[in-house]
């Protein structure tokens, strides 16, 4: 029997990924005010998993820990909900890149001495596919990326990861750091009941400062843009006439 | 400005990823020398050293590269790194794997997919699923970046660049390689095909990837891709998903069949030269970005397909 460990997850607080975003008109950014947000996907399915370990027995106890704005509490709530037992608000003003975030979460980590962290692989909004990475790095632990399939054994961890050319499986030492990708489950819905409860969790409030990380972008943005637009093109009325397109109009074929 | 170039190799082949990379590196920062890590990668590397303005190849042939594991070549890398004034990667999954790790061990943060060099540290890429760019500048001493291939050609042959082997770095020894299910395939690779077919949810199950979308490829001499849909439902593998996260595209032909068109899917296309969609709904999203639509069942379609392409080879 492995010794029972506690499992920390990082969601984070993103446009919802149904919204089609808009680009401020002076080049300044997306616009964020009064759009609807939610957990980013893939954080919801590190939530799940970590809910389904703990569940199998391989976790006592599953935190969420998310580096934002005040109203990313409400992204903790939904985690509370689906079934975590507490939450961390590392309260911010702007963006956090993530190597700070990395820098935040290895001081939560340090606090907190998770078996295990897992993260989603990439956010929807910046796209960036790092902190996981990073948050490995700077803890000295093993990672498993991009995972399908965790298996939490005796001090290691199993990890099935989907790259390219299909998957492989890695065995890390415990702790350890896993990235959720979209086929390693799917998400419950909270059920009201446990959204009541939810209310009910505790949320401990912490600042950047607390852990010591200086927060102050790497990366300056010298502008945001919309990219070249596409336009639809015809509608071709038979198969024939789609290949004779192809061939004389376009010549692709 | 010296850039060390992470070389993407496949099954002991230096994959085209690394010579797309490898215009970005150049526009980076000369010279660019070509990291190869890996297990009897001697091939891979003097195909590298024959890219044309490779500074030379640094060869570290080493079990304990044989996987690609990050833990062991975040070290190799971050001990290189003195040297180097950047450390890019294409958009692979094994860079985006150990890029971000080695950036971390450089206090550097990672400028992730840039899609063009505007200067030495100022970059543009996509957010939001490519609904917005981003240009970039950093501040960091170094530079580590991933670079999204679609966006960049290749760099041309015919160069003769010096091998240099080189010793290991010691491995943190936190992880370990259990086994791996990889696809062999005659097909061109999703990044570097001129022509994808790709099935979405429509396709219902695996078989008719095969029944339908297979002959087509065939003919065109195509890749085959999927939509998130079809990868989760288990009609095809986990490596053929086209999108926001999963592989990036611009080939000269993209044929959307039974796909409608979400913004993820999107993200992951739109830079085709040529867009084809083959969906019954003529509502379909996938319509706007189609410089062709056909309005049509696909199982009439794709059997239609296949023969009008049999009649334009003869
Ligand atoms: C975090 C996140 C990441 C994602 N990443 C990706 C990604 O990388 N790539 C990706 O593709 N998606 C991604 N998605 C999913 C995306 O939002 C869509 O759900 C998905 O692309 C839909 O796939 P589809 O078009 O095959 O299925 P559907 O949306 O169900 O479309 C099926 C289409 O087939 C048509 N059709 C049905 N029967 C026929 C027929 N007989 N003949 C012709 N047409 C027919 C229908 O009209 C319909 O348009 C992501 C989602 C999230 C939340
Ligand atoms: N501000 C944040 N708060 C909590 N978790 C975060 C934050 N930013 C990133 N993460 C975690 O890191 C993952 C990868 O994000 P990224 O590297 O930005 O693509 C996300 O899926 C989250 O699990």
């Amino acid at each position: 029997m492995a010794p029972l460990m506690k499992i920390l997850v990082p969601v984070k607080r993103v446009v919802d990924y149904n919204i089609k975003i808009r680009i401020k008109s002076d080049g300044s950014g997306v616009e964020l005010a009064n759009v609807k947000m939610s957990m980013n996907p893939f954080d919801e399915i590190a939530v799940e998993e970590a809910l389904r370990q703990k569940e199998a027995g391989k976790a006592t106890e599953v935190v969420v820990v998310s580096i934002g704005p005040q109203q990313a509490t409400e992204t903790l709530r939904t985690a509370l909900a689906m079934g975590a037992d507490r939450g961390i608000l590392v309260k911010t003003d702007g963006p956090v890149e993530p190597l700070a975030v990395a820098k935040i979460l290895k001081g939560v980590v340090a606090e907190e001495g998770p078996g295990l962290v897992i993260l989603g692989k990439q956010a929807i909004d910046d796209d960036s596919n790092q902190t996981g990475q990073m948050l490995a790095a700077l803890t000295g632990a093993g990672q498993g990326t991009f995972a399908s399939k965790v298996v939490v054994g005796d001090g290691s961890v199993e990890v099935t990861r989907e790259v390219d050319g299909g998957l492989q499986t890695v065995r890390l030492k415990l702790p350890a750091i896993v990235t959720a990708d979209l086929r390693l489950n799917e998400p419950r819905y909270a059920s009201l009941p446990n959204i009541m409860k939810a209310k009910k969790k505790p949320i401990a409030e912490k600042t950047p400062a607390d852990y010591g990380v200086d927060v102050a972008p790497r990366l300056k943005v010298l502008k945001t843009t919309e990219p070249g637009g596409r336009k639809a093109g015809v509608k071709v009325k038979s198969v024939s006439e789609l290949v004779q397109k192809l061939h004389d109009e376009a010549g692709v074929i | 400005m010296a850039t060390l170039l992470l070389a993407e190799v496949a099954g002991g082949v230096l994959s085209d990823m690394t010579a797309r990379a490898l215009t970005a590196a150049l526009e980076i920062g000369q010279p660019v020398d070509v990291l190869v890590a890996g297990q009897g990668v001697a091939a891979a590397a003097s195909a590298a050293a024959q890219l044309s303005g490779v500074g030379k190849v640094l060869v570290a042939d080493d079990a304990a590269y044989a996987h690609g594991l990050a833990e062991p070549l975040a070290a190799l890398i971050v001990a290189l790194s003195p040297a180097y004034d950047a450390v890019v990667g294409p958009s692979t999954a094994a860079a985006k794997n150990v890029l971000p790790r080695a950036a971390a061990l450089l206090d550097v943060m990672q400028v992730s997919d840039i899609t063009k060099v505007l200067g030495p540290k100022t970059f543009e890429r996509p957010i939001y699923a490519g609904n917005a760019i981003q240009t970039v500048e950093s501040s960091d001493p170094k530079i580590v970046a991933t670079v999204r291939t679609a966006s960049f050609g290749a760099t041309a042959t015919g160069g003769a660049a010096p091998i240099e082997a080189i010793a290991a770095a010691a491995d943190p020894a936190v992880s370990s390689f259990v086994g791996d299910a990889l696809a062999k395939s005659d097909r061109p690779e999703l990044t570097s095909a001129k022509i994808i077919i790709s099935g979405g949810r429509a396709m219902q199950k695996a078989e008719n990837f095969k029944t339908y979308i297979e002959p087509v490829a065939d003919k065109l001499g195509a890749a085959m891709g999927a939509s998130r849909a079809a990868v989760d439902a288990g009609y095809a593998p986990n490596d053929w998903q086209v999108g926001q996260t999963g592989k990036v595209v611009a080939p000269d032909l993209y044929i959307a069949v039974g796909i409608s068109g979400a913004i993820q899917h999107l993200a992951g296309m739109k830079d085709s030269k040529v867009i084809v969609a083959i969906n019954k709904d003529e509502e379909a999203p996938i319509f706007q970005v189609a410089d062709y639509g056909l309005v049509a069942d696909l199982y009439q379609a794709l059997p239609e397909l296949n023969d009008e392409l049999a009649k334009l080879a003869r």
